[in-house]
């Protein structure tokens, strides 16, 4: 009885304490992405009005000035009350394994989230058996975009696999298209290689890559910098100067047959654009990867020692409750992490992402934090610059091996 | 404690007491920090990277001879190899065309006033502005290379920022053998001057270590080899586009400095040369340019240690992770705060240190032995 009371005044406790205090959100999610936060936020305060909600944004794409500020701060012992990152081993590698987050296994159990996740993304989420962080959307990495209207004119499919697309960059070469495949800066490059690499090496063995069975320079990984070889032979020579929209750009003006990027490409092609999914541009698995749904996911964790934690606690529940991504997804332009939302709030692009997240199978993205920490993430950079001046398949697999040994990576 | 003999030298001693204790730690304090965690392993155990409480073994200058002769440290060589050239051609650059400006000016043209206001302009803007313009002008596909269609002319190929052609490459194991040459051929300089000056000794002791060092390089330097197979570095064309942006930047700053030492030298000085026959060409070449020494050598120190700790300039135009465009200062950020290798990163910033020491250090020596003199 005695124990009953007790618990129940700490629920009473906590209750009262959640609805005042001060909650501290931590993101890049600034400029086109800023309104989907803003309506997660908003949901929030109309659930705790007493609370003050703090939208700590630090501006830079894909969190680049972001994570530098972060670390300041966690090491300086002023962590945010919950900070973006993206799910997985940037999470995991970085901060995990030195022992600042939480484990929020028990608020997965407490709200009935563990089979409302796919489990390949929940495969990703957890170290050592426990989950760390709430995803609060999903975008696909591994999609290629084209306008169909154009490959008609051309004559072409999308193509199925990598070799059937070296033969298409030939036949559009023939016709006078100078480089079939648009390119944009580093990054975007390394973007390509993951899906090259997935689509050579299949889904297992891309798994094992990052899980340490398969070692970067056994053949057949080799195999796979040579296929990028040749598909970077098929794509613009201006590529680092160009923004991954300039690269779509080029692609919707016609100078470029294909491009391969995440789906945030679908939001700047229907909302900057005023395309329409299906008509003015058309979308395809990256070749050789369809049935494969390779995802990046942005998360929110909860770092030990936070001031408002009973606030933060509730911020994840709203994050990853139908309500809230349903509310944060259309305007993000990607697709909930759950498998419950509702697909009429979507457009076409993001419902058959939908669809394919419910039914693909799921292995995670390397450049966008899911499978490596950032140590290796972060020199696989170096990894790209000795291939892309030497073109050596060979040194570019030795490298990425060294590095791999260096950053322990799947151990 | 004659230190003190009156109270003016305690209260002086007083006042400016703060400042050195706020110097001792934020300054040599924390370059001692520095130095001690490239030192350690801090960051190879990504557990241990960034823990509260990460535990950091003491691995002496491991990460030193990693950057040097590391297999995956590759970029880290590029970038000395790209700092050296963007500092010798940013140099020559802004002093040729200061020491232009600046004579141009000196004749007095008509408006010199308002040119020299626009000349001076860019040193007012940042380097990050100074680093989005010229992006938005070197734009492979636009900018500066549509320029040749205004007057009918087929469009301009050159990739500014994104080639990745080098020309110069050297292996990084000719490197000791190089670098001893270079050094032996400003000692056997030295030397020259030392004789010339009547400085026997110092004359001998110079030629003498300069022909020490050439025998070194000729047979066991050719020997030292860092790296098991040969690593070619060289100057990237890409650096051009950088390389005009700072010059442009800083030349006007080298203009005003010129500008100013050519006021300062006594029109008698130059009437009596052209009474004594002077050419023009002459009075410059005897006169004037001795004369300006001492200020080209102050502008050396000044864009040199620019150039070498140079970061928003190429983190505006090219981004942080284009390679061809990289230099350490840009690697030791991302090596630190996104590798989470900060030890490597710390041993980045100490090589920095020393390359900053190297061109500052000599100059500091030289001003505070004049000042004693006087």
């Amino acid at each position: 009885m005695q124990k009953l009371w007790l618990s129940l005044m700490l629920m009473l406790g906590s209750l009262a304490m959640a609805q005042t205090g001060k909650l501290e959100i931590f993101s890049w999610w600034a400029g086109d992405e800023g309104p989907a936060l803003q309506a997660l936020i908003d949901l929030y305060k109309k659930r705790y009005p007493g609370v003050e909600v703090i939208n700590a944004t630090v501006t830079g794409g894909s969190g680049v000035n972001a994570r530098a500020v972060l670390k300041t701060r966690m090491l300086g012992g002023d962590p945010p009350d919950s900070f973006q990152v993206h799910a997985g081993q940037e999470l995991i590698g970085t901060w995990v394994v030195a022992d600042r987050m939480e484990d929020l296994t028990p608020l997965f159990n407490q709200e009935g989230w563990m089979n409302r996740f796919p489990k390949g993304l929940l495969d990703l989420l957890s170290y050592k058996g426990k989950i760390y962080s709430v995803p609060v959307n999903i975008h696909r990495s591994n999609v290629m975009w084209y306008v169909p209207a154009k490959l008609r004119e051309w004559g072409v499919q999308p193509p199925k696999t990598w070799a059937e697309f070296l033969t298409v960059c030939q036949t559009l070469k023939g016709k006078g298209l100078e480089a079939p495949l648009a390119l944009g800066e580093n990054w975007t490059q390394q973007h390509l290689w993951e899906s090259v690499a997935l689509g050579v090496l299949g889904a297992a063995d891309y798994t094992n890559l990052w899980n340490g069975k398969l070692r970067f320079n056994d053949p057949k990984a080799v195999a796979v910098w040579n296929t990028f070889g040749r598909v970077l032979d098929c794509a613009n020579k201006d590529a680092s100067g160009l923004s991954w929209q300039q690269a779509v750009d080029r692609v919707l003006e016609g100078q470029a047959a294909f491009n391969i990027m995440g789906d945030w490409a679908a939001g700047y092609m229907t909302t900057t654009k005023g395309l329409k999914p299906g008509e003015g541009f058309g979308w395809a698995p990256a070749p050789g990867t369809a049935g494969v749904f390779m995802m990046l996911s942005d998360s929110f964790g909860l770092p030990k020692g936070v001031k408002n934690r009973a606030n933060v606690l509730n911020w994840l529940r709203l994050v990853g409750s139908k309500e809230g991504q349903d509310a944060f997804n259309p305007l993000k332009g990607s697709i909930a992490a759950r498998t419950d939302s509702d697909p009429s709030k979507y457009n076409a692009y993001l419902q058959s992402a939908m669809r394919d997240w419910r039914s693909n199978r799921i292995v995670g993205s390397l450049v966008h934090g899911a499978v490596a920490p950032e140590s290796f993430m972060s020199q696989f950079g170096t990894v790209m610059e000795i291939y892309l001046s030497g073109r050596n398949a060979q040194a570019a697999a030795n490298a990425a091996q060294a590095i791999a040994n260096q950053v322990r990576l799947g151990q | 404690m004659n230190w003190f003999k009156n109270k003016d030298t305690l209260y002086g001693f007083l006042v400016i007491l703060p400042s050195l204790v706020l110097l001792g730690i934020f300054v040599y304090g924390f370059i001692f920090q520095t130095f001690y965690t490239s030192l350690t392993d801090w960051g190879r155990d990504p557990a241990q990277a960034l823990s509260a409480n990460p535990q950091i073994r003491f691995i002496g200058f491991e990460n030193y001879r990693e950057l040097f002769t590391g297999f995956v440290d590759a970029r880290f060589r590029q970038d000395l190899v790209n700092t050296f050239f963007f500092t010798v051609f940013f140099i020559l650059g802004c002093l040729g065309v200061g020491l232009g400006l600046a004579i141009v000016l000196d004749r007095g043209p008509r408006g010199e006033g308002f040119f020299r206001t626009i000349f001076l302009f860019p040193m007012s803007l940042s380097f990050i502005v100074t680093g989005t313009i010229w992006r938005w002008m070197l734009q492979p596909q636009g900018g500066v290379n549509q320029l040749p269609t205004l007057v009918g002319l087929p469009k301009g190929e050159f990739a500014w920022l994104t080639s990745r052609e080098q020309v110069w490459q050297v292996s990084w194991n000719d490197l000791p053998f190089v670098t001893a040459l270079v050094v032996s051929v400003v000692l056997v300089f030295i030397a020259i001057a030392a004789f010339r000056g009547g400085e026997r000794r110092r004359g001998y002791i110079a030629s003498g270590s300069a022909a020490l060092l050439l025998l070194w390089a000729l047979t066991l330097g050719r020997t030292l080899q860092p790296l098991p197979f040969d690593e070619m570095h060289g100057f990237n064309l890409a650096f051009i586009g950088i390389i005009l942006a700072a010059v442009w930047q800083m030349s006007g700053y080298t203009m005003a400095l010129y500008l100013a030492g050519l006021r300062g030298i006594p029109e008698e000085l130059r009437e009596a040369a052209r009474v004594d026959g002077a050419s023009e060409w002459q009075l410059y070449q005897r006169i004037i340019f001795p004369l300006l020494a001492p200020i080209t050598l102050s502008a050396m120190i000044i864009l040199g240690h620019i150039s070498l700790k140079i970061f928003d300039l190429i983190f505006a135009m090219a981004g942080a992770d284009n390679a061809p465009t990289d230099v350490p200062a840009l690697l030791m950020y991302l090596t630190t705060f996104r590798a989470n290798q900060i030890a490597k990163g710390a041993a980045i910033g100490m090589i920095l240190l020393l390359l900053v020491a190297a061109v500052i250090v000599p100059y500091l020596y030289s001003q505070l032995k004049s000042e004693v003199r006087r």
